[in-house]
C-alpha cells in the first residue's frame, strides 16, 4: 500500500490532473519535497445546488505549513471539510476534481478512512465534546489507533507535554473550559491520531491575542519537532502568513491569489485587502477585478 | 375531611403501623423499578448516538425471549441458548443497521422514528412465522434461576422474597453497573458518549458511525433478552409483553433521552412510587390498577415544572 502510493507521487508530476496553479518550486523554500496532500480543481455543491467551491486547487508540500485565507463566506471550511470527507455529513458533494493525500485519490473515502491515512480536521469552533473530561476528549482523538494503550498513553502524555494547561484541567468538563482550553484540547484531539497532516480551521477564531499567538507557536512546534503539516484556514491573514510557509487566498470559492508567505506579506493588493496595511502607488481597484471591495477585518 | 385524611393521613398511618408491609411494598417496587431502568437505558444509549427514539425496543424484548425458548425447543441446552440468542440479537443489530440506518443517515429524525416502527412490524410479521403466535414459558428453571423464595420477619412481620425477583434485580444492576463502566471507561463507550455530545466532532476524530451504530442496537439487544428472561419468568411471553417497553417512556419522560443516570434513577423511583401509590392510594381510593396511568400523570406533572425531564443533562450554553 505504502509503497504503491509513495510511486503514485512520484509519477504524479507528469499527471495531467495536477494542479494548474501550483506549488511552484520557490527559491530557498525546501520545497522540493512531494506534496503530502494536493487538491486538483474541486467543486463543491451543497444540496445539490449550491455550488460553493468553483475549481480550487492547492498542494501542501510534506512538512509545510500553508495558510488558506480569505474572508467569511470564501470557502475555506468547505475546501477543508471536502479533504476530510465531513461534506457528506452537511449534504455536500464533491462533483469535479480530485483530491490526493499521501498519494492516494481520497475523495471517496469516509473520514474514519482519512483519519487512519493520517489526516484529520480541527474544526472551526473547536468543537469540544462538552460533557467529556478534557481527558477523555484527548482519547477519542486515538479512536481509529490499534497500536494499544501503551502507545496512546505516552502520546497522551506528549500532548500534555506541549499543552500543559491541558494537564491541570484534565478532569474538567470540557464544556466548562474557556476557549482557548477548548482550540488546545481541539488539537491535542486530533494529535492524538498521529496524524501526518491536521487541517485546522480557524483556530484564533474569538480567542485573545495572546492566546492566538500561544496557539500558533505550538503550531510550529509541532510541525518542527513532530513533522505534521498542516493546512490553516484562516481569516486572520496577519498571524497565518507569519507562520505559514506558503499562502493561498480564496474569493467566492475561488483562488485569487497564492503564493509564498513572505511574497504574499509584501503584496500590496494583500497589504490592502487583507492586512489592512495602505500601500502606496498601489493598482486601482478596476486593475484588481478579483477582489471585491470589502471593510478590514484586520489590522 | 375524611377523604383528607384518607389521602394525607391514613396511607402513612398504615406504612407505620406495619412496616413489614410496606418493605414488602418496596421491594415489589424496586423488582419493577430496576426493569423500568434496563429497558430506558436501551432507549437511552440508541436515542443518545443516534437521535434515533427506537420504537421498537419493545419488541426486540418479545423477539429476543422467543428466540431463546426457540432454541431451547429445538433441543439447544437452555445455558448455550443464551449465547446462541446474543448471536442473533447481533446479527439483528447489523442488519439494522446496514439495511435501515446506513440508507436513512441524513434523513430527519422522524423518517428515522417511523422507520423503528416498521422495524417492530417486521419483527411481530417475522416473530410470528417463526414461532407462533401462541403465550410460551419462560425456561426459568433450566436457566439455573432458583425459584424458591426467602421469608423474613423483620419488626416481628413478614416479608416473603422471590428468589426469581432477587435474581432479576441482582442480574440487573451486574448488567447496569457493566454498562456505566463500559460506557466510562473503554474506548467504545468514550466514543458512544462523544457522539452523544458532537455528532460532527465525533466523525471528525475518526469515530466510524457504523461501528457505533450496531454496537448500541447490539447493547439494546442485550438488554432486550435480559429483560424477557426477568419478565417472562414472571408472566410468561407472549406478543402482548411488547407493551413493557412503554412502561419505560414515563421515566424518559422523567429522566431525559440522554441522562443514562436519569434512565436509572427514574426507572427505580418510578417502580417504586407507582407501586406505592398503587397499595396506599390507589386501591382504598381509586378501585386499584392505578399502575397502567399513575407513571404516565407523574412524568406529565414533573414536565410541567422542569421540560428537560428531573436529569436531563445540563446544556452547556458556553462556546
Ligand atoms: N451546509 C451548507 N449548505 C449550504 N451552503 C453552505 C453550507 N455550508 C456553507 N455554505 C455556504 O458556502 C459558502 C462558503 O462557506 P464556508 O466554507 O463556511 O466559508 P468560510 O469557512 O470561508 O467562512 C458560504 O456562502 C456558505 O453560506
Ligand atoms: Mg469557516
Amino acid at each position: 500500500m505504502q509503497k504503491q502510493g509513495r510511486n503514485e507521487v512520484e509519477t504524479g508530476r507528469d499527471d495531467p490532473t495536477r494542479p494548474l496553479r501550483g506549488h511552484p518550486p520557490l527559491k530557498g523554500e525546501g520545497n522540493a519535497a512531494p506534496p503530502i496532500l494536493s487538491v486538483n480543481n474541486i467543486e463543491v455543491i451543497y444540496d445539490h445546488v449550491i455550488l460553493v467551491l468553483k475549481g480550487v486547487s492547492l498542494t501542501v508540500p510534506q512538512g509545510g505549513i500553508t495558510a488558506l485565507l480569505g474572508a467569511n463566506g470564501a470557502g475555506k471550511t468547505t475546501t477543508l471539510k471536502a479533504i476530510s470527507n465531513l461534506l457528506h455529513g452537511e449534504r455536500g458533494e464533491v462533483t469535479k476534481g480530485t483530491i490526493v493525500f499521501a498519494g492516494e485519490q481520497v475523495q471517496a473515502r469516509s473520514p474514519n478512512e482519512l483519519v487512519r491515512r493520517g489526516c484529520i480536521q480541527v474544526m472551526e469552533g473547536r468543537h469540544c465534546f462538552g460533557h467529556l473530561s478534557v481527558e477523555d476528549n484527548l482519547l477519542t482523538g486515538a479512536f481509529t489507533r490499534r497500536d494499544g494503550n501503551a502507545a496512546i498513553r505516552a502520546d497522551l502524555d506528549l500532548v500534555y507535554e506541549y499543552f500543559p494547561r491541558l494537564k491541570v484541567r484534565r478532569t474538567s468538563q470540557a464544556g466548562y473550559t474557556s476557549g482557548g482550553e477548548q482550540q488546545m484540547t481541539a488539537i491535542g484531539r486530533a494529535l492524538m491520531s498521529r496524524p501526518k497532516m491536521i487541517l485546522l480551521d480557524e483556530p484564533s477564531m474569538g480567542l485573545a491575542p495572546q492566546l492566538v499567538e500561544e496557539i500558533f507557536e505550538i503550531v510550529r512546534k509541532l510541525n518542527e519537532e513532530q513533522g505534521v503539516s498542516f493546512l490553516l484556514a484562516e481569516q486572520n491573514t496577519n498571524i497565518a502568513l507569519r507562520y505559514a510557509k506558503y499562502g493561498y487566498i480564496l474569493e467566492s470559492g475561488r483562488i485569487v491569489l497564492d503564493g509564498a508567505a513572505e511574497a504574499l506579506r509584501r503584496n500590496e493588493d494583500v497589504k490592502e485587502f487583507y492586512l489592512g496595511v495602505g500601500g502606496e502607488g498601489r493598482k486601482s481597484f478596476r486593475d484588481v477585478k478579483h477582489y471585491k471591495r470589502r471593510k478590514r477585518w484586520l489590522s | 375531611m375524611d377523604l383528607l385524611n384518607a389521602i394525607f393521613v391514613k396511607p402513612f398511618a398504615d406504612m407505620v403501623a406495619a412496616p413489614d408491609f410496606l418493605l414488602q411494598v418496596l421491594w415489589e417496587g424496586l423488582v419493577a423499578g430496576v426493569l423500568y431502568a434496563l429497558i430506558a437505558l436501551g432507549f437511552v444509549l440508541i436515542y443518545k448516538s443516534s437521535r434515533i427514539f427506537n420504537f421498537a425496543q419493545g419488541i426486540m424484548v418479545v423477539f429476543a425471549a422467543l428466540t431463546l425458548i426457540g432454541f431451547h425447543e429445538h433441543g439447544v441446552p437452555a445455558l448455550l441458548a443464551v449465547p446462541l440468542t446474543l448471536a442473533v440479537m447481533f446479527i439483528l443489530a447489523v442488519a439494522i443497521e446496514r439495511v435501515v440506518l446506513r440508507p436513512l443517515v441524513n434523513q430527519p429524525d422522524i423518517i428515522l422514528f417511523m422507520a423503528t416502527i416498521g422495524i417492530t412490524l417486521f419483527l411481530i410479521g417475522f416473530g410470528e412465522i417463526i414461532f407462533g403466535g401462541e403465550n410460551k414459558v419462560m425456561i426459568t428453571e433450566e436457566l439455573l434461576i432458583p425459584t424458591g423464595s426467602y421469608t423474613f420477619e423483620p419488626f416481628g412481620g413478614f416479608v416473603s422474597i422471590e428468589q426469581k425477583d432477587l435474581t432479576a434485580v441482582v442480574g440487573a444492576v451486574v448488567l447496569v453497573v457493566v454498562l456505566l463502566v463500559f460506557l466510562n471507561r473503554s474506548k467504545m463507550g468514550r466514543a458512544i458518549r462523544a457522539l452523544g455530545d458532537d455528532h460532527q466532532a465525533a466523525l471528525s476524530v475518526g469515530i466510524s458511525l457504523s461501528t457505533i451504530w450496531v454496537l448500541v442496537w447490539f447493547i439494546a439487544g442485550v438488554i432486550a433478552l435480559a429483560t424477557g428472561i426477568v419478565w417472562g419468568a414472571r408472566a410468561g411471553v407472549s406478543f402482548a409483553l411488547e407493551v413493557i417497553a412503554y412502561k419505560a417512556l414515563p421515566v424518559l419522560m422523567l429522566g431525559g433521552l440522554e441522562s443514562v443516570s436519569g434512565a436509572i434513577i427514574g426507572g427505580i423511583a418510578i417502580g417504586v412510587l407507582e407501586k406505592l401509590f398503587e397499595i396506599y392510594w390507589g386501591q382504598p381510593l381509586l378501585g386499584g390498577n392505578t399502575e397502567t396511568w399513575f407513571a404516565f400523570v407523574l412524568a406529565l406533572i414533573v414536565l410541567l415544572f422542569r421540560p428537560q425531564g428531573l436529569f436531563g443533562e445540563r446544556i452547556i450554553e458556553r462556546v
